[in-house]
């Protein structure tokens, strides 16, 4: 028993490190496989999210007149201002990552909760948008009730507006979630210049939610 | 030798980092102030302004993907992959728009016998009511 327990530790002690997984020989091959698995991942998201614009574009090219009235009901300003604060939100992120390899522990700290609250405003603009879309009937497939409309169809856009948006929403909470798991983590001190994987895939999931909105923002708000 | 002038470029990149992150936000918020004062433009017909509006946001996300998601230091394979799922994003997009754009509108099968109706005297109008019944005749055969 006490045998096993200090083969362990030896075990352990080899490595000078519990953070590098056995089955690697160096850090640098752990955080590769890390990171082409998160790859992966995000290439499944892109796909995803490509089946919904697909739709918007075939169904934007049989209702054109329909999809440019209807998007003079999104406030582009409100639109605007979410780019920014998601393109800042990326930025503050990858200074996080770059903290975390440089091992500036508190500014890791400070970076991760400046991204959280960025995507928190994101959330709350979203949330006034979605209010007055719900006032004004503008609502996805046949819950859709505005009244006073001179062209007809414009419910098709309110459904890939709602799936898009929502989906993409539903993506910041996620990577709310993550952040907030990551930042507990480094105020742990669980990171360092060899070790810092998670911090940097929890960033690459972030910025690929900052790419969908940087292709969302113009085809839903920019239409002319 | 080498290892030194790897180590070294390795920490000058990691210093020059955060000017360089910088440096790509405020790109990226110059790209989205054109994106929105190109699209109060009128180009010609509709379809310019989806395509500059879709070209800047394409160098929006590939200023992401190098930068931020460090793709311009990282292994091939993640570039490839990132390709790889836009290109098959395009042949998505690709077929399913050519079949839009090249097929006649769609109608339900049953409504194959029209054209005759239109196209004949008044006659082949009661044929109609008369092809229907001929199918299940058809069926107790089986």
């Amino acid at each position: 028993m006490s045998d096993s327990v200090t083969a362990v530790k030896e075990h352990s002690h080899q490595h000078h490190d519990s953070n590098l997984q056995h089955h690697f020989a160096t850090y640098e091959q752990q955080m590769d496989a890390g990171k082409i698995g998160m790859w992966l991942f995000l290439a499944t998201e892109i796909l995803l999210f490509g089946g919904l614009f697909v739709g918007f574009g075939l169904m934007q090219a049989k209702y054109p007149e329909a999809f440019v009235q209807a998007h003079h009901h999104l406030d582009k300003n409100l639109g605007f201002l979410n780019t920014v604060v998601l393109l800042v939100s990326s930025f503050t992120m990858v200074m996080a990552v770059h903290c975390a390899k440089t091992e500036q522990r508190r500014k890791v700290l400070v970076y991760l909760l400046i991204t959280l609250v960025c995507a928190a405003i994101f959330l709350c603009v979203k949330y006034f948008e979605y209010e007055h879309k719900f006032h004004e009937g503008l609502l996805p497939g046949k819950f859709y009730s505005h009244v006073g409309d001179t062209v007809p169809h414009q419910f098709v856009f309110f459904s890939f507006y709602f799936m898009m948006t929502g989906l993409h929403g539903l993506h910041i909470l996620g990577g709310m979630g993550a952040i907030t798991w990551i930042f507990f983590r480094a105020k742990r001190g669980d990171f360092n210049h060899d070790y810092y994987t998670p911090i940097d895939l929890v960033g690459l999931y972030w910025h690929l939610v900052d790419l969908i909105w940087i292709y969302l923002f113009p085809l839903l708000y920019l239409i002319s | 030798m080498s290892e030194t002038t790897h180590t070294s470029t390795h920490d000058n990149h990691d210093a020059n980092a955060p000017k360089i992150y910088a440096a790509v936000l405020g790109t990226l918020l110059i790209l989205t102030f054109i994106t929105v004062a190109a699209s109060k433009i009128q180009f010609g017909s509709g379809m310019v302004n989806v395509v500059i509006a879709l070209t800047i946001a394409t160098i929006k996300a590939t200023l992401v993907a190098l930068f931020f998601m460090h793709l311009i230091h990282d292994k091939a394979m993640n570039s490839i992959i990132l390709v790889v799922s836009f290109t098959f994003l395009g042949v998505f997009l690709g077929f399913c728009y050519t079949d839009q754009v090249t097929r006649d509108d769609l109608k339900p099968l049953g409504l194959k016998v029209k054209p005759p109706v239109v196209a004949g005297a008044p006659s082949a109008a009661p044929a109609v009511p008369g092809a229907a019944p001929a199918v299940p005749a058809a069926e107790p055969h089986h």
